[in-house]
């Protein structure tokens, strides 16, 4: 049986069997989940397909989001990307391009993968889709990367929380984040301790990232923050990529973002009482008290 | 601990914009018609918690709707739940409850009243990440997923009906995975839930109805 409960047994595993960290994750699948490798694989292309609908839909018909606070942002950083320089570079202005686009789309309730959250579910396809585009790199290649971005979030789900109500947005955009870095190392052939090493510091950079959507809706600052956690992930992946190692454990991490979400207060945890919610604009047209995940 | 599937990570596949109040709501009312027997005319959906605060700007709504007909989470129709709903007939109602506090925040019960005129109401929570259970039938606590196939047996709480059950399961040739008994009060209705990793045969239902004290079965199976 092929399975990890920590980075540190993750990684014991790919030095063991010579394995990618999206192998060994391929392989739980199968043996835990009792399928083929074949569907394993078919329902991850199933899933990328849909992060690319979201985004092409997005730039293709924009749209207002079902609370109104968001819509069209994608489609102003395309034209902006197409008249001017974009000051990013290509990857980054890409990315946080695709990752509001499926923000925009997860907030019109259209179809979009949680990754690890809906609420976060642009960074892992807005870095990956990226860097595919820049690197002219095959749909098995991000496939696989996936399944790598699959096994950070799971260490998170297991070991600590991805619900911003429990954590705050750290354990939501910040793990999504930790997931597309450690993914973007893997897809730009790093090791597996180099992913580990990234998705660690992203955890670091967003350390105590608080939960508080305006309206307590999923739209507002969410997608901004989406754009933001692609960059943190991609610094995190060219880091990792050049050598740099972590003095923290990517488990360190995972457990310490956990006990500073708990320390978080109730109104900074996704019940709109706090942070940007409670700002004069945030609060102006505010109604609800308490948002989703 | 229950198995984290790299799907339960990246996933589930949703219409957005929650895991919780929307793809878990579309969840719970999906599970909720599979228990249903009968052809579904009514519903009237009891919002509670953050979901009676919230539901609109979450398509909350529409998402329960939308799993009543059938839909599942990542079913693009859940837009247009209402419309559908209206042409298919079915009458149905949102009603928001703050008063009952001692809950968990994100409750619904769904009282489906089918063309027969029997009524099946359950109470569902959506507990984080799309994940979902089923906590209570009729009036009876019960704890439920929809994770395995299952069958679910309303029964007298009478003496026998459990070795019948496993009699008529051992005769198929199904494996229990799990097996629980639920009762109101002693010697009154209760419910049996047995989840198997096989799928239940159609024939199961008669073999268990054969017993006088099993009033009703429904087979739920997980695809």
């Amino acid at each position: 049986m092929t399975d990890f409960k920590t980075a540190k047994e993750l990684l014991t595993l790919c030095q063991d069997h010579q394995w990618l960290i999206s192998d060994v994750m391929k392989r739980r699948e199968c043996d835990l989940g009792e399928v083929s490798m074949e569907q394993t694989v078919r329902r991850m292309e199933r899933a990328l397909e849909i992060m690319k609908q979201a985004v092409s839909s997005a730039l293709k018909s924009p749209v207002k989001s079902m609370g109104g606070l968001i819509g069209g942002e994608a489609e102003k950083l395309s034209a902006h990307r197409r008249n001017h320089r974009a000051i990013c570079g290509d990857v980054l202005s890409l990315g946080i391009t695709y990752a509001m686009a499926v923000l925009e789309v997860n907030a019109s309730m259209g179809v979009i993968v949680a990754a690890p959250t809906a609420g976060a579910s642009g960074i892992v396809p807005g870095l990956l889709l990226a860097l595919q585009q820049d690197n002219s790199l095959s749909d098995a290649q991000v496939t696989d990367a996936l399944f790598n971005a699959g096994a950070v979030g799971y260490l998170a789900m297991r070991n600590a929380t991805v619900a911003g109500a429990v954590g705050g947005c750290q354990a939501e955009t910040g793990v999504a984040a930790a997931m597309a870095a450690s993914a973007a190392v893997e897809l730009m052939g790093g090791t597996p301790q180099q992913s580990l090493d990234a998705a660690s510091t992203v955890l670091m950079n967003l350390l105590g990232l608080v939960c508080d959507p305006v309206r307590g809706l999923v739209e507002y600052p969410c997608q901004n923050r989406n754009a933001s956690g692609v960059a943190v992930a991609l610094t995190a992946a060219e880091t990792a990529l050049s050598g740099i190692r972590q003095l923290i454990s990517l488990d360190e991490m995972i457990d310490t973002m956990y006990q500073v979400g708990k320390r978080i207060p109730y109104e900074l945890r996704e019940t709109a009482l706090g942070g940007c919610a409670a700002t004069p604009s945030g609060c102006s047209a505010c109604r609800t008290d308490a948002a989703g995940t | 601990m229950p198995f984290i599937s790299v799907f339960d990570v990246i996933g589930p596949n949703m219409v957005g914009p929650s895991s919780s109040h929307t793809a878990g709501a579309c969840a719970i009312a999906f599970l909720a018609q599979k228990m249903n027997i009968g052809v579904l005319k009514k519903v009237e959906f009891t919002l509670y918690g953050s979901f009676a605060r919230t539901y609109r700007g979450h398509g909350t709504d529409r998402a329960l709707l939308g799993g009543i007909m059938g839909f599942s989470t990542d079913d693009i129709r859940i837009r247009d739940s209402f419309r559908i709903a209206e042409e298919r007939g079915i009458e149905f109602s949102f009603t928001p409850d703050s008063t009952e506090t001692d809950i968990h925040p994100n409750t619904v019960d769904i009282r489906m009243t089918s063309d027969n005129g029997s009524t099946l109401t359950v109470r569902g929570e959506s507990v984080g990440g799309g994940k979902i259970k089923i906590v209570r039938l009729n009036h009876v606590r019960i704890d439920f997923t929809g994770e395995y196939n299952a069958i679910i047996i309303i029964q007298k709480d009478k003496p026998g009906v459990a070795a019948h059950i496993t009699r008529c399961l051992s005769e198929k040739n199904i494996n229990i995975a799990f097996m629980r008994i639920f009762r109101e009060t002693k010697g009154d209705n209760a419910y049996t839930i047995v989840e198997s990793d096989d799928r239940l045969p159609a024939g199961l239902k008669d073999q268990l109805l054969a017993n006088p004290n099993v009033q009703d079965a429904m087979i739920i199976q997980n695809d």
